[in-house]
């Protein structure tokens, strides 16, 4: 049959062209045009090339900050992930608990960035917060306004808090699509507790907990309101996140130049980590698809 | 191996069930003897999985016991009772090689490396997937993954029951019969008991040497394929087994002759005053067309299947299939229905009455 051509169909196309360029390109060619250019105010602009990316990239300020980064979303990984999964294995599996289970994990997600920075950094104060207070009055060294230690694992134990239960409800799913026959083909063939997780629950879950990890270290690495409310970055600059840095140089500097050079060369890292995580991820499916 | 004995055994599903309609097991009491193959046959819903997961120990049931060779193991997880169980959908372990799969009940009861190869190999040939031993078992077809898990219910000697639960669901026609007959040659060789559950009739009657029919939580009939044939002792059984199934009549009983809406029809053994609901079952391969004798009947259509015709006919808003020879010429006025009378069953209750010696 002969297909019909009709070029009038992208008219339809505009309007969600339009949107994209207003939302996203638009914006976005800003800061490029801001990363090639200086200004000296008066809204007059001088051709910079690339000096603010070669700036940028031998700044110790920014390494430092993507240091930091790194090690911030590495470490969240590590409790988040296993956390999750611990807490999705013992989470009741029908019944009332079950559900409310899953409103209780639920809670945590719910609640936005800046009021759990709030609700850390009042728990955390030595002063006034139960948090603060008691380990003080534990004789516990801890202020995380004066301590790296302590400001690092205020921020961590915070990010868990919020976002353990995002990993945890994925994994959850994940476990209920396994189907009974499993569990008792495993008690039939004598297999441990361990070979059970190993070999059943963990290749069942692989899909939704690639799925978790991009998630969380998507947002891990552009963390910054509650940072930003608890530690303001500090003390002295120890939990200054690639964020954080970037505002602080924005906004706070009015470097517009070497700022912008900064978000781009931030979101082309983004950019980057995602195409692996989905062409890994989209490489799972295509084995698992083809039973 | 091992002699199955069932101990009033009923399940329910209900934490406290009321009536016998709460229970997806009636009460039963049965042995079912050492290295015999059994088929549970029965529709789907009738109890069939649940009795199976009683028996390997997934389910415990809420009275009675169960025994192995005499010894209680009511309350003994699955792994103590030893028992190999292949399930409807197959089971398999995505992220191992077909041979760590095979291997895994073996190594998981601490046999020696030269003895599990052995036994793969030979498991392997069985289910004939020696070429792609070495294969992860994710990128498998449903029908591979199907036989793995049979050849992980195979893989080990010692057990004291092998239980497939309709294990052949997902197998294309023509390894199903293949892998049959390789489970019956196995169980020749080795005189495992074994307890294959199936809705298939034919499945059923081929694997089997005796057939339990199920049917709504209750066991109706343990037989041999000829005995479930012949004298079905539940209507059930009758209707369930055959294509088409067993002619169920009402009928007013007197002696040796059976009342049908007026027509009277000569049965083989004399009978006594029967209570209830009384219904006579006649199978359609002992049911003749005729001009002259028997039930007088409305032909409503004649299906050719090939090996042999069936006539569907009606008698008083009752349906009767016959069976006639496919050489056999159906006239117009062979418009009566006659049955051998040796051959028909009596029933009280849909449940066989055994008559005396005419």
């Amino acid at each position: 049959m002969e297909k019909t051509t009709n070029q009038k169909a992208w008219f339809l196309v505009l309007p969600v062209l339009a949107l994209v360029a207003f939302s996203a390109v638009i914006p976005l060619m800003t800061v490029v045009n801001y990363s090639v250019q200086d200004t000296f105010g008066n809204n007059q602009f001088f051709w910079a090339g690339l000096e603010w990316f070669r700036e940028m990239l031998s700044s110790e300020r920014m390494w430092n900050a993507l240091w930091r980064q790194l090690v911030f979303s590495a470490i969240i990984l590590a409790i988040e992930v296993p956390l999750g999964i611990f807490v999705a294995l013992n989470m009741p599996k029908r019944g009332v608990w079950a559900s409310t289970c899953l409103v209780l994990m639920a809670l945590p997600l719910l609640i936005p960035w800046n009021v759990v920075g709030t609700i850390w950094q009042i728990f955390g104060r030595v002063d006034i917060g139960l948090l603060g207070y008691t380990l003080e009055a534990l004789g516990i060294d801890y202020n995380y306004t004066q301590d790296i230690f302590s400001a690092w694992a205020t921020v961590i134990v915070m990010d868990v808090w919020h976002w353990t239960s995002l990993v945890a409800l994925l994994a959850y799913a994940g476990l209920q699509s396994i189907p009974d026959a499993y569990y008792q083909a495993a008690k039939i063939d004598q297999a441990s507790r361990w070979a059970v997780f190993r070999y059943i629950e963990l290749p069942k879950m692989s899909g939704v907990l690639m799925i978790a990890i991009l998630l969380r270290f998507m947002d891990s690495f552009m963390i910054y309101t509650e940072p930003f409310v608890v530690t303001g970055g500090g003390p002295g600059n120890a939990t200054t996140f690639l964020s954080i840095d970037l505002v602080k140089m924005a906004l706070g500097q009015f470097d517009l130049g070497p700022a912008a050079a900064f978000s781009i060369m931030y979101f082309l890292v983004i950019l980057l980590i995602s195409w692996v995580f989905y062409t890994v991820m989209t490489n799972l499916d295509r084995r698992e698809g083809h039973r | 191996m091992a002699r199955i004995t069932l101990d009033h055994l009923a399940h329910s599903y209900l934490a406290r069930p009321k009536g016998e309609d709460d229970y997806a097991l009636k009460e039963m009491n049965h042995e079912w003897g050492d290295g015999e193959a059994y088929a549970l046959l029965g529709s789907s819903g009738c109890g069939k999985t649940t009795l199976l997961n009683i028996i390997s120990g997934l389910l415990r049931p809420s009275a009675g016991r169960v025994l192995f060779d005499g010894r209680d193991v009511t309350d003994q997880p699955t792994t103590a009772r030893n028992i190999a169980q292949v399930f409807q959908f197959p089971v398999v372990y995505d992220t191992m090689t077909v041979r760590e799969n095979l291997a895994f009940p073996l190594k998981n009861r601490g046999a020696d490396a030269a003895y599990v190869a052995k036994r793969v190999q030979a498991i392997a040939s069985v289910i004939g997937m020696e070429a792609a031993l070495d294969r992860k078992a994710r990128g498998l077809t449903a029908d591979a993954k199907q036989k793995i898990s049979l050849g992980r219910g195979m893989v080990r000697e010692d057990v004291n029951a092998l239980l497939f639960d309709e294990p052949l669901t997902v197998i294309d026609p023509h390894m199903k019969w293949e892998l049959r007959t390789q489970l019956k040659s196995l169980h020749r060789e080795f005189g495992h008991t074994m307890i294959y559950v199936t809705h298939d009739q034919t499945e059923a009657l081929t694997f089997a040497d005796k057939v339990v029919v199920m049917y709504d939580g209750r066991v109706v009939q343990i037989g041999t394929p000829e005995e479930l044939f012949e004298t079905p002792a539940h209507t059930f059984v009758g209707y369930f087994i055959g294509s088409p199934g067993m002619n169920i009549l009402p009928a007013k009983i007197e002696g040796d002759r059976a009342l049908i809406n007026g027509s009277s029809v000569a049965l083989g053994r004399h009978y006594g005053p029967l209570a209830g609901d009384v219904t006579i079952g006649v199978r359609p391969e002992y049911a003749r067309l005729s001009a002259t004798e028997g039930l007088p009947v409305r032909i409503a259509r004649v299906e050719d299947v090939g090996r042999h015709k069936i006539v569907r006919a009606e008698f008083f808003g009752n349906d009767i299939n016959i069976i006639a020879r496919e050489d056999e010429a159906i006239g117009a006025d062979m418009t009566r229905v006659a049955f051998d009378a040796s051959r028909i069953n009596v029933y009280a209750d849909d449940w066989r009455v055994e008559g005396e010696a005419a």
